[in-house]
């Protein structure tokens, strides 16, 4: 019992984790306990706590190395949430402790004992005070809590937009991400670059979020928290990791299947190499292969097959929108919505049979012959 | 309780006489409209489906033991959690809880049946054809993919994933008219325990003498009438868009996925409090005999019933905060989620004030609900945490609000359902169910509960959606999700002694008498089993707790009241 906050307490106790209105509300309670119940009954309940939080105290390690930690905050909306969070945590675990260690001394002290007499403990109905006093306590602390998440959302949701942002265009589907860049002009799925946002001079990335088809959700647990995409409906929300990095995440709303092997990659970049993406991202996709035969025969064999219907790659006469852009494919680090390694081996899985990397995706097994495989590959590989 | 026999004397020959064909005793059941035998049948189909979604959850529980684990295939990961979660709300924790609600209610008020009884056997077996409908989906009907079976939409079975062109086949049919027809049943009954409540009290019982269970059963019943009804025009609509072409949902054509949403919560959320209400019914019950005294505060307590049975009424869009609902709605429904928990801190602390002062027995019905205190307890302070709307963006669809709500369904809801079993089943049966048998129950029961759930949460915290077949290594969920799996199969070992606990007990326990646990409502008034229409004399009584006024004449209760 009270595993998850003792150890989320442990966990983080080291920190200045509560703001002013955390410390009131801990020292608040602390004071009620020493007056009101005798302190054998908080060390029993302590003691309990305790012993439940380590026990769990190898988990901490998986804490230290998961990279969707929602506890290591590395953007200001998840620093936000973050300290709400503390603060929550702190109100709750000291209820815990207070109403829990009450609960345990009474069954203890009140338990039948063999040398009672066997007549019926005097019968009580109530008392009008005690019933005021364990209404009018939580009403307080519902009205701190409440005022306190609501300086929250309003700092999250309730600012308007600044002046310079990086803005993006996030386009759900089943079960991929399609990310637009409307001021620069580029297009690419599944892996989200944005500039990091330097503190003194912010660069919020602002993300205008729907979806093509079911509702998805963006949730990168390092960077803020999540939102839902929902067809025929646009949500936003905004990050500003200040620091280089790689943030993982995945789709966290159920849309279909392979809601699973939706997965979300942020690479946060220095202006300069943010700069650089940008530039070769710019480009249109490459269509001179004179030095790669092979290359050039699988651009053929892709612009006569079904490719097409669905998979862009810019100066092309491929031009669907049902699939990811393939422009820059080779750029990316990721194949299937980050499921696998993008390399030569992969993609030539995922193009005869990608059920065996995602069964139920949408993306159909192609039946190429190992020659046109090849070639295809030869040729997607060269797209960088 | 020689004291007691001026409201028993009835004849207790015609209830089952031996030796009788079982064609008649079959064709009985069948045919019954006595609400004791609806409500045992309710109970009994709740436990089969209960032992059905469980084995459910432990297929899914070793899928996601390791990473990348290739147990189940997607599609079948997803129909598991679809029917799991259908099952255990409309199929287990509806019936099991209107099963009790149908035995103990008239017997509690001291009524002879309920108000409409053919109604009662209506509702009993609309619902239970709708469960059945439900699993005939696996043989009949075609899923997401088009080579699946039953559901695989999720439980809330968000718009527009429902749609045809995303849900071809009939899967997602077979659901929307299993929920429609269990939803016919769950008004049925609750209009029957509303009306028996409200017309059918004995002599003497008014609404303020009424024991808490039926006070809470009167809320619960009530809340069925206000949040089935959207569920089930919702069911209607979603039907239409799937085959007559109306654009509700349908967000191609202009329809909204929110308005689902909406649907779904404004049933979705006073549900949690349908089937909570119900567990707190038998708490309010078994803790004041099991610590010998009288509950505290029993106003308050109908009190704090009765406005979480509002207050639950405007809370539903906390499920929604991700949505984009905007920081004004947010915070509305923040400020609504965060005052529900005062009427709930209420119960709590009337029920630890009933227990100071008094004399505490571990039987096992107690223990259960010693269980049931602490884990709800926790449940509702996760539910704290949830309710801070920032917080929730973190954690919504994470496995820390999978871990929260089996807290409140398992934790709180199952433990207080084991309670009441241990201390009705005397009052069903005739016997005693076995002590020895119960502990192995309990301990492998909340060893394992504390196993899967309490390391539950973490994963959340760490990023784990819910709904997931399978995840990538590195995460750090892996050894998490082990022990989630192991503390499942000491579950599933005590889930399994208290079935055999059940079928033996029948047969071989000890002899239960009227009133084994000394206790104070009407129904212990009755012989064990109570016979047909329960009171050969109708009772009359003087304060909420007859048979303490009968015995301590000394010191009635009707002095203070």
């Amino acid at each position: 019992m009270g595993i998850a906050w003792s150890h989320t307490y442990a966990a983080f106790g080291g920190r200045d984790l509560t703001g002013r209105w955390g410390v009131t509300a801990l020292s608040f309670f602390a004071r009620e306990g020493k007056s009101k119940i005798r302190s054998r009954c908080l060390r029993v309940a302590q003691g309990v706590t305790f012993a439940a939080g380590c026990s769990l105290l190898f988990a901490g390690a998986a804490y230290a190395q998961s990279p969707t930690n929602m506890f290591d905050p590395a953007a200001t909306p998840a620093h936000s949430i973050f300290d709400l969070s503390m603060l929550v945590l702190g109100i709750t675990l000291a209820i815990f402790l207070i109403v829990g260690g009450m609960l345990l001394y009474a069954l203890i002290r009140f338990r039948q004992r063999p040398e009672d007499s066997s007549r019926e403990p005097a019968q009580i109905y109530g008392s009008t005070q005690i019933e005021l006093s364990w209404t009018v306590i939580p009403v307080l602390i519902v009205v701190m809590l409440f005022l306190t998440t609501t300086r929250v959302i309003m700092g999250t949701q309730g600012i308007s937009k600044p002046d310079s942002t990086m803005d993006v265009t996030v386009i759900g589907h089943q079960f991929w991400w399609e990310y637009r860049y409307p001021k620069l002009g580029i297009v690419t799925a599944n892996e989200l670059h944005i500039p990091v946002s330097n503190p003194k001079s912010p660069l919020p990335t602002y993300l205008t979020m729907s979806s093509a088809d079911v509702d998805h959700s963006f949730w990168v647990p390092r960077l803020a928290g999540k939102t839902d995409l929902i067809p025929n409906r646009v949500n936003t929300m905004w990050i500003d990791p200040p620091d280089a990095g790689l943030y993982l995440g995945q789709c966290a709303q159920y849309c279909g299947t392979q809601h699973a092997k939706m997965l979300l990659r942020v690479y946060a970049q220095s202006p300069a190499d943010f700069a650089v993406w940008v530039s070769q991202q710019k480009k249109p996709a490459q269509t001179d292969f004179s030095g790669n035969p092979t290359a050039a025969e699988g651009q053929t064999v892709f612009m006569h097959n079904a490719c097409i219907n669905c998979h862009t790659i810019s100066g092309t006469i491929s031009n669907g929108r049902f699939g990811p852009d393939l422009t820059h494919l080779a750029s990316r680090d990721t194949l299937a919505s980050g499921a696998i390694p993008n390399n030569v081996e992969n993609l030539r899985k995922w193009i005869n049979e990608p059920d065996s990397i995602k069964p139920g995706s949408l993306m159909p097994p192609m039946h190429l012959n190992d020659h046109d495989l090849n070639a295809v590959t030869a040729y997607l590989a060269q797209l960088r | 309780m020689s004291t007691t026999t001026a409201i028993e004397g009835i004849d207790e020959t015609q209830a089952s006489l031996p030796g009788r064909p079982p064609m008649n005793v079959i064709l009985e059941w069948l045919t019954t409209v006595d609400h004791k035998k609806i409500g045992l049948m309710y109970i009994g189909y709740a436990l089969i489906f209960l032992l059905v979604a469980g084995a459910q959850a432990m297929v899914m529980r070793i899928q996601l033991a390791v990473p990348n684990n290739h147990f189940v295939s997607p599609q079948v990961f997803n129909r598991l959690f679809t029917m799991h979660g259908t099952t255990m709300v409309f199929f287990v924790g509806m019936p099991i809880l209107f099963g009790f609600g149908n035995y103990l209610v008239p017997l509690m008020i001291g009524a002879r049946d309920m108000a409409f009884p053919r109604l009662n056997a209506f509702s009993f077996w609309i619902s239970a054809f709708a469960g059945l409908m439900l699993y005939f989906s696996y043989f009949g009907a075609n899923g997401l993919s088009g080579a699946g079976s039953a559901p695989d939409v999720g439980w809330f079975a968000y718009a527009p994933l429902t749609a045809r062109v995303f849900s071809p086949g009939h899967s997602t049919d077979y659901w929307t008219l299993a929920i429609f027809l269990s939803g016919v049943g769950s008004i049925g009954t609750a209009l029957n325990i509303v009306t028996t409540t409200i017309c059918m009290r004995c002599k003497g019982m008014k609404m303020t003498r009424m024991p808490l269970l039926v006070w809470l059963y009167l809320v619960m019943s009530s809340l069925v009438f206000v949040t089935i009804s959207p569920l089930t025009a919702a069911q209607i609509m979603l039907t239409l868009d799937r085959y007559l072409g109306s654009h509700f949902f349908d967000t191609q054509a202009g329809g909204s996925a929110v308005l689902w949403m909406h649907f779904f919560w404004i049933f979705g959320h006073p549900e949690v409090y349908v089937l909570v209400l119900p567990a707190f019914a038998f708490v309010n019950e078994i803790v004041p005999v099991f610590s010998r005294k009288a509950i505290f505060g029993y106003p308050a307590m109908v009190a704090a019933s009765v406005g979480i049975g509002f207050i639950s009424l405007s809370v539903w869009a906390h499920h929604m905060f991700t949505v984009g609902m905007g920081a004004g709605a947010n915070t509305f429904f923040v400020f609504a989620t965060m005052v529900i928990s005062v009427p709930t801190g209420i119960k709590i602390f009337n029920w630890l004030a009933t227990i100071w002062g008094g004399k505490v027995i571990f039987a096992s019905p107690m223990m259960f609900c010693v269980g049931f205190l602490f884990q709800f307890l926790i449940a509702g302070l996760t539910g704290i945490m949830l309710s801070a709307a920032p917080f929730d963006w973190q954690l919504g669809n994470s496995y820390f609000v999978v871990a929260h709500f089996h807290y409140v369904l398992v934790g709180a809801i199952l433990f207080a359902i084991f309670a009441a079993f241990y201390y009705w089943y005397p009052k069903i049966t005739g016997r005693m169910m076995s002590e020895k048998l119960a502990r192995w129950h309990f301990w492998l029961f909340i060893i394992g509960f504390h196993l899967t759930f309490d390391f539950m949460h973490i994963p959340g915290l760490l990023g784990m959606p819910r709904r997931i077949y399978t995840y990538e290594a590195g995460r750090g969920w892996g050894t998490l999700n082990m022990i989630v799996g192991i503390g499942a199969v000491f579950q599933a070992a005590g889930l399994l002694v208290f079935v055999y606990n059940l079928v033996r007990s029948y047969y071989k326990g000890k002899e239960a008498g009227h009133d084994p646990w000394d206790a104070w409502t009407l129904e212990w008034s009755t012989p064990s089993p109570p016979p047909d229409y329960n009171f050969a004399i109708p009772p009359s009584v003087k304060s909420r707790r007859p048979l303490w006024d009968l015995k301590h004449p000394e010191d009635p209760d009707a002095d203070y009241e």
